[in-house]
C-alpha cells in the first residue's frame, strides 16, 4: 500500500459553460478502494468517465503510475486495459452469450490465447456464483447477474485499476446485496478501486478513504467512520441527512401521538 | 361447382407462358436486389457520417425515390430518358433501373436506420474494454445491425419482387401482363377465366414470397 497509482491534478471538465469538475486534485494509492459520494448531478459520473479517457477534459492532468494520460486514439486502448470500468446499466453485449463478453477484449484487444482466458472466464465466474451460466445470453440473466457478468468481464482484463459507477443504482432491492458483496471481496484482495455509490452503508463499509463532491470541488476527504460519523462540513451533514428520512419521520409520529 | 376459368391455363402453353411472365418478374426484382443489396450498405453508412453535405445529399435522394410513386419513376425512367435524352432504354433495362435506385433507397435507410438503434452505451462499453473503433465495428456493431437487419432486407426483398407487377405498365410483359393476355386471348370460350387465371397469379406470387417470409420470420426468432 505505497506506491501511488492514480494522481488527478487541478482537474477541469466543462460542459459548454457549465464547469462540472472544478480543479479538482487526488491520489489513489495502490490496492486501495475510494468511494466518491455527492449529491445527484454533482460530476461523479463525469469524474470517472474523465480517468477512463471517456471524456475530454479543459485543464488539469491525470496520472496513471506516473505517466499523463493522453487522449491520441493510439494510447486509448492500452489506457482502458489498465483501467477497467463497470456502469451503471450493465451494458453487456447482447449478442454475445456470458462468456464471449467477458473474453471478447482479452482475445481481440490483448490477443491473449483462448484457452487461457476461458479458463481464467470461468474461475472468475465460479467466484462470483454464476460458471453455470457461462452459456446464457444477457437477455436470460437477471440484473444482478448481467452486473457481475460485467463485473467479470472488467476483471477478465487484469486492469491495476477499477471505476463502478453506481452498479446497484438499476438493480432490484433483493439484487443489490448479491452485487455489493461481490465489490466487498474485491476489496478484501486488495485491488485499487474508485467507487461511485448511493449505498452508505455499504460505502461506509467498504472505503479506505471517502470523497464527497459537490458543486464541482471535493468538499470532504476523509478516512469512512470519521467522515460518516462527523462530517466536517455543512454540505456533508445535509446530504447525509437526506438518507436518514425514515428515522425522522419514526420521531414525528411519536410526537403526534402524544 | 362454378366455372372459375382454370381451363384456359391448359390450353396451348399458357401455363408455361404464365411461368415465363414470372421468371421475368423474378429476375427483374433479383438483378435489383443485387444491386441494391450492396448499394444500399455504402449510402447507410454514408447516412451515418457526420458530415452534413453527405447526410443532405443522401437524404435528398431517399426522400425524392420515396416519395415518388414508383409508377412515376417508371414512367420517368422509360418515357422520359427516351424523349429527352434520346436513351432507347428497353423496358426491362428501364425496370431494373427504377428498381435498382428504389432498393438502394429502402436498403440504405434499413442499414441507416439499424445503425443507429444500436445504443450509444454499447460504443462505451466497448471502447472502455479497449477495443478501438474497427474493433468496435467488426465485433460490436455489425452483429447487432446484421441481425436487426437480415429480417428487415427479407421482408424489401418480397415487396420489391410484388411490386415489380408495375412494370407492365412500360410493356414489359411479365406475370401479369401475360395473365392480362391469356384473359383477352380467352374472352368468348371462357368468359369466366378472369378469376382462374388471377387466382393462379396470386398462388404463384405466393409460392416465391411466402418461403421468403417465413426464412425472415425463422431467422428473426432466432436472432431477436
Ligand atoms: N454529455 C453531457 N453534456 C452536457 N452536460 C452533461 C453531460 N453529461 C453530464 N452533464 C452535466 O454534468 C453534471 C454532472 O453529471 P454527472 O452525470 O457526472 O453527475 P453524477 O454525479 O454522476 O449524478 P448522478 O448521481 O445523478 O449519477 C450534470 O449537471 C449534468 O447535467
Ligand atoms: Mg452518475
Amino acid at each position: 500500500m505505497s506506491r501511488e497509482l492514480l494522481a488527478v491534478e487541478n482537474l477541469v471538465k466543462r460542459y459548454g459553460e457549465n464547469t462540472v469538475l472544478d480543479k479538482i486534485s487526488f491520489r489513489v494509492q495502490e490496492g486501495e478502494t475510494l468511494v466518491i459520494i455527492g449529491p445527484s448531478g454533482c460530476g461523479k459520473s463525469t469524474l470517472l468517465r474523465c480517468i477512463n479517457a471517456l471524456e475530454p477534459i479543459q485543464g488539469g492532468r491525470i496520472l496513471l503510475d506516473g505517466q499523463e494520460i493522453s487522449r491520441d486514439a493510439k494510447s486509448l486502448p492500452k489506457l482502458r486495459q489498465r483501467i477497467g470500468m463497470v456502469f451503471q446499466n450493465y451494458e453487456l453485449f447482447p449478442h454475445l452469450n456470458a462468456l464471449d463478453n467477458i473474453t471478447l477484449a482479452p482475445i481481440k484487444v490483448q490477443k491473449r490465447k483462448r484457452a487461457e482466458v476461458v479458463e481464467e472466464a470461468m474461475s472468475l465466474l465460479e467466484r462470483v456464483g454464476l460458471k453455470d451460466r457461462a452459456y446464457d445470453f444477457p437477455r436470460q440473466l437477471s440484473g444482478g447477474q448481467k452486473q457481475r457478468i460485467a463485473i467479470v468481464r472488467a476483471l477478465c482484463m487484469r486492469p491495476e485499476a477499477l471505476l463502478f459507477d453506481e452498479v446497484t443504482a438499476s438493480l432490484d432491492p433483493e439484487m443489490v446485496r448479491e452485487v455489493l458483496d461481490v465489490l466487498l471481496a474485491l476489496a478484501e484482495q486488495g485491488r485499487t478501486m474508485l467507487i461511485v455509490t448511493h449505498e452508505m452503508q455499504f460505502a461506509r463499509a467498504v472505503a479506505d478513504r471517502v470523497l464527497f463532491l459537490d458543486g464541482g470541488k471535493i468538499v470532504e476527504e476523509a478516512a469512512p467512520d470519521a467522515f460518516f460519523d462527523a462530517p466536517q462540513s455543512e454540505r456533508a451533514r445535509k446530504f447525509l441527512r437526506t438518507f436518514t428520512f425514515e428515522t425522522v419521520k419514526h420521531q414525528k409520529i411519536g410526537g403526534y401521538s402524544k | 361447382m362454378p366455372d372459375l376459368g382454370f381451363e384456359v391455363l391448359w390450353k396451348g402453353k399458357n401455363f408455361a407462358r404464365l411461368l415465363g411472365g414470372l421468371g421475368v418478374a423474378l429476375r427483374i426484382s433479383l438483378v435489383a436486389v443485387a444491386v441494391s443489396m450492396p448499394l444500399g450498405v455504402l449510402l447507410g453508412l454514408v447516412m451515418t457520417r457526420k458530415h452534413p453535405a453527405t447526410r443532405i445529399l443522401s437524404r435528398l435522394y431517399l426522400e425524392f425515390v420515396r416519395i415518388m410513386p414508383q409508377l412515376v419513376l417508371l414512367f420517368l425512367a422509360y418515357f422520359g430518358a427516351t424523349r429527352s435524352f434520346g436513351w432507347d432504354l428497353s423496358g426491362e433495362f428501364a425496370s431494373i433501373l427504377v428498381f435498382s435506385l428504389w432498393g438502394t433507397a429502402e436498403m440504405g435507410d434499413l442499414v441507416r436506420g439499424a445503425l443507429e438503434s444500436v445504443p450509444r452505451h454499447q460504443y462505451e462499453s466497448a471502447a472502455a474494454l479497449g477495443l478501438d473503433g474497427a474493433q468496435t465495428f467488426r465485433y460490436i456493431i455489425l452483429p447487432q445491425t446484421v441481425r436487426r437487419l437480415i429480417p428487415l432486407s427479407i421482408n424489401l426483398v418480397t415487396r420489391m419482387i410484388k411490386t415489380t407487377s408495375l412494370v407492365l405498365m412500360i410493356g414489359v410483359v411479365e406475370v401479369l401482363k401475360v395473365a392480362q393476355q391469356i384473359i383477352e386471348a380467352n374472352r368468348m370460350s371462357s368468359p369466366n377465366a378472369a378469376f382462374g387465371v388471377y387466382l393462379t397469379v396470386f398462388l404463384l406470387y405466393f409460392a416465391v414470397c411466402w418461403p421468403i417470409s417465413l426464412l425472415a420470420g425463422h431467422l428473426e426468432k432466432r436472432w431477436l
